[in-house]
């Protein structure tokens, strides 16, 4: 419609307006929260809610017009669900804003700076991204020619908070680069970066990995040359993961490059080795770190120590018993008393004051912003468009398994944030970044093909890259 | 790439399952589990902001929750403060519960099930569900009188309606202060609570049913009943009863607290060995019936187990296979024999109600917010200990101690009471308890006492006459008053 020349054939449908309506209903629902917060906790109405309605009306208006100007057959459902799980995070990191004024007034200290109104600005920066995103990527496989850029760039940002001055160490992990009064978490981008790498780099290669040329142990290798640069992906990112600690991004990572080289090879074998390095590296962590094996043995006894190593997870368990199956109500339950609440513990405090019901809701929005990705992938033209469409969805399941299985005691904790709920700039950035990658994509892949795609071959592309 | 990627969707629907299982078993199967878990504040706080219901005695509140302005909605208050601590027990943020706020805290709360629908109607009415009631079986006048008569010593009385087994009084001495441990401020929370904790005297500590003491000669009523129910003995059997009693399979000697013989020629009746608390003639008896039968005795008067009435009881002991000279020495109540105020207070309302030893509760019954009757405490028998004729001859026997012998100081004009004293050694240089049971009127009661100071006055002397016994009758007086 925007652009002349091409015709959409009446079969193919954009669905623009029903984006536009679950947008709306998103906010609607979530604007209730907002209100149902305040009013539970404190019997009065928030202040800023219309600051609040507005601006995220505003914001997703804006993406929703750029999604309708720049990538009008994209995927319906993609910006709605991020949509709503963003303003699902608002509501509940209001909530907690609203227990900690509480904290700090009956202690006397003056009120602290709500996470919400910082949370709403990183929301804003999201946006912008994900409209520049659409506005400069005008298709997606102009980033496979920088598959190895985004390999050292990835590498980098993983590195960078390990160097002296910028590197800040919170929590006990050193995952964080501070920059003045910003801080920030490099790995949620370099996340992006390595799967924009694993894509490009695995699409050319995937033919020369698929192809056994030795056999170890009753498993089919590929050649060292083909394996070489993925090597140094790999133990550039498990050993730096493993200097910051920080156990589940390695753990997402991990899983992210042999699901990604099995999609790839279509090779069980990749499955078949990963499992075995994953227990490998496993057992060897386990006892080569204390850390990691305070982790498990809480996990297996949280309440030998309910208030010294097992505090967090205990007190989350409390909180999602608390909750029941309809919860407490919103500014009704006691989520506070969860350790870092606002970030790797969100989850709890929606099972607590959302109960089961509300759990369920949130784990089916991912469930189903996944299986969208999965279906663009397989819908996408290009092979580079289904192995990124297939990362970033894979990288959006394992990251909501180890990060919930963790707060709920399924697997043991390992600190991860969840995608669009948890507070926190850098990870809420990548998350935008990532559905507007898949938004291209989907775009691309419904579009109706242009009359003609001269020198678009696939290989002899690739042969000019090489 | 597109088989494989289907494969992934169909393993991401897996990982979500397993995420979904997971959930419902922590937050509906395992909820309840982990509501309960100890540090559980949550718990602890909804129960703060819920209004608590009263432990009354009659339409009295000794504890209730009143409407406050502060952290929490409502505040915990004990009108009688330090009367009823042992009762109605503490109720902290900091430390929990104790006594009837602890054992019936699904009622007080209303969290039981059987509150569910005055709950659901309470919440779709949008008011906060209320706690129900506990009425106790006390009477105010005695539990005064007891108190009063404690004077602050280390001791216990608990009184008991024989034909029903209700509760009349329940006071350990000394006492602490509930509303001190129920303090919305949590630093004089703690410091009460330390102070508590550190205070010699155990003031937390329930003497009355929770601590077992040896009974001393109190106990030979017990041995007395097993004689007289082996029916080869009346109170008027002539037994052996000499200055000081050679043990069997051992030079030591067990001698009368005066050092005199209990009758001419070494002999007595059993009567007269109650009235003057003959160790010797007892011990010897033991030796002649055997361990076993007083320990069916024992256990028929409730030795052996613990009560819930509805707080637990400690268990009282009475042991068996023992050697002989043990045997003595148990007869008279010493040895390994322990048993706790209440269980005394049993022995002796069995005797005056006809031998039938009655259940006995402390919780008259219990009310929905609605203030509908939940459970009513019927008066239930715990076992026919011994024979209305056995209980008629100890009755006698306990008639003349008060009349004639040890328990004078329990006598009350115009009413005949019946009673035994005792005098618990203790061994390594100790003072001994001093100890008195007794109910009244004789015949027909309508209140049975058993009362202990401890640590008795410092003489080795017979002090439970002395120091029990008046306690004793002012606490009956109380009751027959009422």
């Amino acid at each position: 419609m925007t652009n002349p020349v091409t015709v959409a054939p009446t079969n193919i449908k954009q669905r623009r307006f029903a984006e536009l309506f679950l947008l709306v209903l998103a906010i609607a629902i979530s604007t209730a929260g907002y209100i149902a917060a305040s009013l539970g906790y404190t019997n009065a109405m928030p202040t800023d809610l219309w600051l609040v309605v507005g601006v995220c009306s505003a914001l997703f208006l804006t993406a929703h017009l750029a999604i309708r100007k720049l990538a009008p057959y994209a995927d319906p459902l993609l910006l709605p669900l991020a949509a709503f799980l963003n303003l699902i995070g608002l509501v509940l990191i209001h909530r907690l804003d609203l227990a900690d004024a509480a904290r700090a007034e009956r202690a006397g200290r003056s009120i602290p700076r709500a996470d919400a109104i910082a949370q709403l600005t990183w929301t804003a920066v999201g946006i912008i991204l994900f409209v520049a995103v659409l506005v400069i990527l005008r298709d997606h496989r102009i980033l496979q020619r920088f598959t190895y850029t985004a390999l050292v760039l990835g590498v980098t940002l993983l590195i960078l908070p390990l160097l002296p001055f910028i590197g800040t160490s919170i929590n006990g992990a050193r995952l964080w680069l501070r920059v003045g009064p910003l801080s920030f978490q490099p790995a949620e981008m370099a996340k992006l970066c390595l799967i924009v790498f694993l894509a490009g780099y695995l699409v050319v290669k995937r033919d020369a990995l698929a192809t056994a040329r030795s056999r170890v142990l009753g498993v089919d290798l590929p050649r060292g040359r083909d394996l070489g640069p993925l090597l140094i992906a790999w133990v550039a990112s498990m050993g730096v993961l493993v200097f910051q600690r920080d156990l589940g991004t390695a753990l997402l990572f991990f899983g992210l490059f042999i699901l990604l080289l099995y999609v790839a090879t279509e090779r069980r074998s990749w499955l078949l080795l990963g499992s075995i390095l994953f227990v490998a590296g496993a057992g060897l962590a386990y006892f080569a770190f204390g850390h990691v094996q305070q982790r498990f043995d809480v996990w297996l006894h949280p309440f030998s120590d309910p208030n010294g190593t097992a505090f967090q997870i205990v007190q989350s368990l409390f909180g999602l018993a608390a909750g029941g199956v309809l919860g407490t109500g919103l500014g009704l339950g006691n989520p506070q008393f969860v350790p870092f609440a606002k970030t790797d513990f969100i989850m709890a405090t929606a099972g607590e004051e959302l109960g089961l019901a509300g759990l369920i809701v949130i784990l089916m929005i991912y469930a189903v912003l996944a299986q969208r990705g999965f279906r663009i992938a397989v819908s996408a033209r290009d092979a580079f468009g289904t192995l990124l469409a297939g990362g970033l969805s894979i990288v959006i399941v394992l990251q909501v398994f180890i990060v919930v299985g963790g707060v709920t005691r399924l697997i043991p904790l390992t600190g991860l944030t969840t995608p669009f709920l948890s507070y926190g700039g850098s990870s809420l950035v990548a998350n935008w970044i990532i559905i507007a990658l898949l938004v291209r994509i989907s775009d691309g892949a419904r579009k109706p093909a242009p009359p003609v795609r001269p020198s678009r071959d696939e290989a002899l592309t690739q042969v000019v890259q090489l | 790439m597109n088989n494989p990627l289907r494969k992934l969707s169909g393993f991401a629907a897996v990982l979500l399952i397993a995420l979904l299982i997971n959930l419902t078993y922590v937050q509906v199967f395992n909820a309840n589990a982990l509501r309960q878990k100890p540090g559980n504040s949550r718990t602890v706080l909804g129960e703060y902001d819920r209004q608590r219901g009263p432990i009354t005695v009659g339409n009295k509140s000794i504890a209730t929750s009143t409407p406050t302005q502060g952290q929490f909605s409502y505040a915990r208050t004990y009108p009688e403060g330090s009367l009823y601590a042992h009762t109605t027990g503490y109720y902290s943020l900091l430390y929990g519960a104790s006594g009837l706020e602890r054992v019936e805290n699904s009622i007080l709360s209303g969290t039981d099930d059987r509150l569910l629908v005055d709950r659901l109607s309470q919440l779709l009415a949008g008011r906060a569900p209320k706690g129900g009631s506990v009425q106790t079986t006390l009477i105010p006048d005695a539990q005064r009188t007891a108190l009063r008569q404690l004077k602050g010593r280390r001791g216990a009385v608990l009184a008991i309606d024989p034909s029903t087994g209700a509760i009349l009084a329940m006071v350990s001495s000394p006492t602490f202060d509930p509303n001190q441990l129920a303090s919305p401020n949590a630093a004089t929370e703690r410091e009460a609570w330390s102070k508590l904790q550190n205070d010699e005297d155990s003031p937390l500590l329930n003497r009355s049913i929770a601590q077992v003491y040896p009974p001393g000669s109190t106990f030979k009523l017990v041995t007395a009943a097993a004689a007289l129910s082996t029916g080869k003995y009346t109170k008027k059997s002539s037994i052996y009863g000499p200055a000081s009693l050679k043990l069997p399979l051992s030079n030591n000697r067990l001698p009368n607290q005066n050092g005199k013989a209990c009758g001419t020629n070494n002999k007595t009746t059993l009567e007269n060995a109650i009235r003057i608390s003959c160790n010797t003639a007892l011990a010897n008896l033991g030796l002649v019936i055997g361990n076993d039968v007083i320990a069916d005795q024992a256990e028929k008067f409730g030795f052996n187990q613990s009560f819930d009435i509805p707080l637990s009881s400690a268990t009282s002991v009475y042991p068996r296979d023992i050697d002989r000279p043990q045997t003595a020495l148990s007869a008279i109540g010493q040895f390994d024999v322990r048993s706790t105020v209440l269980q005394m207070a049993l022995v002796a309302a069995g005797i005056g109600n006809q031998g039938v030893v009655m259940k006995p509760y402390l919780v008259a019954q219990t009310r929905g917010p609605d203030l509908a009757v939940l459970d009513a405490t019927t008066p239930t028998v715990f076992s026919q200990a011994v024979s209305a004729d056995v209980a008629a001859q100890l009755r006698d026997m306990m008639v003349t101690v008060v009349k004639r012998g040890t328990g004078r100081r329990a006598a009350i004009p115009g009413i005949q009471v019946a009673g035994k004293t005792g005098t618990a050694q203790q061994g390594n240089g100790k003072p001994p308890h001093a100890w008195f049971v007794s109910f009244a009127p004789a015949k027909n009661p309508k209140v049975a006492v058993a009362v202990i100071i401890e640590d008795g006055d410092g003489s080795t002397e017979i002090s439970g006459g002395r120091l029990a016994a008046p306690i004793a009758r002012a606490v009956m007086e109380a009751v027959l008053n009422q």
